[in-house]
């Protein structure tokens, strides 16, 4: 179905058709996808995916819940941060909205000591490494390009240059290695990233090192205006192949097989098998950023079609029908859903504009003559008309 | 023996052995590093005494031996790496100014990047295109690296042990032609500081500045112009990130003249830098303008032509007698 969808898409006009077919046959039994939970909400029996299946098969019913729980915090903590952009609090934002799954099934397949390399639309993998989400609100505010400390949480900085970051990665799986750690690695990029040569050098590092490291692509199907089949002339994660270590194609709005497939490399890295790149098919419901405007290049029948798998509303279903799941646990999750919210707003409103001086600070490590030179100067300056600065701040922490 | 007589590359060698030896976290990184011991034989023997472990031949991938440097560096390790030649940095320009120089101010200081990336660099051994290049004006544009280029054997050692030790990724420029020129290297000296000039001839007529390949030149230089009757001082540089004007100044201030000579193109250079910030520093003491030699802004040319193209003793000389003229 996916090389029916890539070469029908070179014929822009028909690619919603080709949409909708691939819509007809993923799931059970189609040998490319690993899917265990439907979009109708029931749970997929697929002996070929057995091995998968398995990471999961005794997950409870409270696990459930909460890996509902976070998706639909995620989601609520996405759209008060779209909206905080809208308001002007934002200078920008990267919005999350339809990949939910496929981060909180990865994100919460890592352990403690494993480390997470994202781009910088991981918000909801964030969440799983327990980041406070308002910290990632900074360099979208512009108070900081980056701003928490990566070893709190293993969680490393957004990085903007798409696909450097697995590098990084595949490095830090090569130190893991060396230390002897049973520890992972885990790196995110996108479907445009996999067009990047960067991508293509973490995987032949990779291999050749066997480094604990899984690659864990979203293909959200379109990186800005470019859809997957301007990237791509074969399915993502056939990619692997090539490399030598597997490659596995997982239905990206299911959280359940995202966790069980991720799990599933992950130990694989951890028992010192190497590499194995995830592609979870998934969809961007939203922009790309709040810069774009995804009308001017995609149909709204295709995100039509991709609602119809939402990955939170299939959870629901399943919940509903096949635990004790009760409603009033839904209404506690509104209430706790609507609290984030106003507390990312109002942290996001009170975050104050960073000191003037702190251009200066943590350019280097070990200092640097220039800067220190520069930074004398710029205080000269500023103390060179001292009564107006001093308004100034006062101003400034009255608004605050 | 502390006091040995070494060439330049044997210098760097002993050097990278010293740190391999003394902190289990540093790493060798690069093409043909191991076996071979690099295409300059720079890292020859190492991989034998410290292993693969330690001395790692990479995939022929530029982005790919910085970018898993940075990860290596996240993970606690010291990595030096080594690109090949000056002109093959390029597929890990990216890397190296986008990743390596921001990531400690991305992170608000939390995390260090104690990467050293070596670069053989410059022309006169004759070489094809991208092989003779002198790039280190685009690094030291870029904050958050540190850029230098020993001139000397004793340098090469003991800048090569600062690099490694700073917490700060280095651009370590190695002046290829100079690789085989032996000098004496104290291995028990207490070096100066890393990013400070260091006078390498006294004169009182006029201060040539430069680094790396140049320094010897401007020492013949001074000798020719000795012979002459004017009395030349040469300082070599080393560090072109940060720059040490205060050296700098304070030998014009002696001298009132001032010539730069580098091989990268004149244009935007190095030598541009210290011109400007020296006629600020030194405007009432300057008896001329600051002159600069350097390269052309054409692409480096191929090796019959080279000569033409780097600056060579009466080049130097010739805008030597230029400043003396005003």
């Amino acid at each position: 179905m996916t090389v029916d969808s890539t070469a029908a898409a070179r014929t822009p006009r028909k690619r919603t058709a080709a949409k909708k077919s691939a819509k007809k046959s993923p799931g059970a039994g189609a040998p490319d996808l690993v899917q265990l939970l439907s979009p109708e909400g029931r749970r997929v029996e697929d002996p070929a995916h057995a091995e998968y299946a398995a990471f999961v098969e005794d997950i409870t019913a409270d696990e459930l819940r909460g890996l509902y729980r976070d998706m639909v915090l995620t989601r609520r903590f996405d759209a008060e941060a779209t909206s905080l952009q809208r308001q002007g609090e934002l200078g920008l934002w990267a919005s999350l909205l339809g990949q939910e799954a496929a981060q909180i099934g990865s994100g919460r397949a890592t352990r403690d000591d494993d480390y997470v390399f994202p781009t910088y639309r991981e918000h909801g993998v964030a969440w799983c490494r327990g980041v406070d989400p308002t910290n990632l609100l900074g360099m979208f505010r512009g108070v900081n390009n980056g701003g928490w400390d990566p070893n709190s949480n293993n969680f490393h900085l957004y990085t903007i240059v798409i696909g450097s970051q697995t590098l990084h990665a595949t490095g830090y799986a090569m130190g893991v290695a060396k230390d002897g750690a049973d520890s992972a690695v885990i790196a995110y990029f996108g479907d445009g990233a996999s067009s990047q040569g960067d991508v293509a050098e973490s995987f032949t590092f990779s291999a050749v090192y066997n480094a604990p490291v899984v690659f864990f692509c979203q293909n959200n199907q379109w990186a800005i205006s470019e859809p997957t089949e301007k990237q791509t002339r074969v399915p993502l994660y056939q990619r692997a192949q090539g490399y030598g270590f597997p490659g596995v194609r997982v239905d990206g709005n299911d959280v359940l097989a995202c966790l069980a497939v991720t799990k599933w490399a992950l130990e694989r890295a951890r028992r010192g098998e190497g590499p194995t790149l995830v592609e979870a098919f998934t969809y961007r419901m939203g922009a790309h950023t709040t810069s774009d405007d995804p009308s001017k290049y995609r149909a709204d029948e295709e995100r039509e079609a991709w609602e119809a798998k939402d990955p939170i509303l299939r959870l629901r279903t399943y919940l509903e029908s096949e635990t004790d799941t009760d409603e009033g646990y839904f209404a506690e999750l509104e209430a706790e859903s609507e609290a984030l919210g106003l507390r990312v707003r109002e942290v996001v409103r009170a975050m104050p504009d960073p000191d003037r001086m702190a251009i200066f600070e943590n350019a280097y490590a070990d200092g640097h003559a220039l800067v220190d030179e520069e930074r004398a100067q710029f205080a000269a300056y500023q103390a060179s008309f001292t009564t107006e600065s001093d308004s100034d701040s006062v101003a400034g922490s009255g608004g605050n | 023996m502390a006091v040995q007589k070494l060439p330049l590359a044997k210098a760097i060698n002993e050097s990278l052995r010293t740190a391999l030896d003394t902190d289990p976290k540093v790493l060798i990184m690069g093409e043909d590093v191991g076996k071979l011991g690099g295409v300059f034989r720079v890292t020859d023997g190492l991989q034998k005494d410290f292993g693969e472990d330690r001395v790692i031949d990479t995939p022929l991938a530029e982005s790919g031996i910085v970018g898993t440097a940075i990860g290596l560096a996240l993970r606690g390790y010291r990595p030096v790496v080594e690109i090949q030649f000056d002109g093959f940095v390029f597929p890990a320009y990216d890397q190296i100014v986008t990743q390596l120089a921001k990531m400690h101010a991305r992170a608000l200081g939390k995390i260090k990047l104690p990467v050293v990336v070596r670069i053989p660099y410059g022309g006169g051994i004759g070489a094809v295109e991208h092989h003779s290049e002198s790039p280190e004006a685009l690094f030291a544009h870029v904050a958050g690296l540190k850029v230098v280029s020993p001139s000397n054997s004793s340098d090469a050692y003991w800048m090569m042990q600062q690099a490694i030790q700073s917490d700060d990724p280095v651009i370590f420029f190695e002046p290829k032609r100079r690789y085989w020129d032996k000098g004496e290297v104290d291995t028990e000296a207490i070096p100066g500081p890393l990013h400070g000039a260091r006078t390498v001839r006294e004169g009182t007529d006029l201060t040539l500045v430069a680094y790396g390949p140049m320094v010897k030149v401007c020492l013949e230089v001074a000798a020719a112009a000795q012979e002459e009757g004017k009395s030349l001082e040469v300082v070599d540089l080393r560090s072109m990130s940060p720059i040490d004007f205060d050296a700098v100044q304070k030998s014009v201030e002696k001298t009132r003249r001032l010539v730069v000579v580098h091989e990268a193109p004149v244009f935007l250079g190095t030598g541009a830098e210290i011109a400007a910030r020296i006629t600020e520093r030194c405007f009432y003491h300057l008896e001329a303008p600051v002159l600069r030699v350097g390269g052309y802004h054409v692409p480096y040319p191929p090796a019959r032509l080279e000569d033409e193209y780097l600056p060579g003793l009466d080049r130097v000389l010739d805008a030597v007698d230029r400043s003396l003229a005003y």
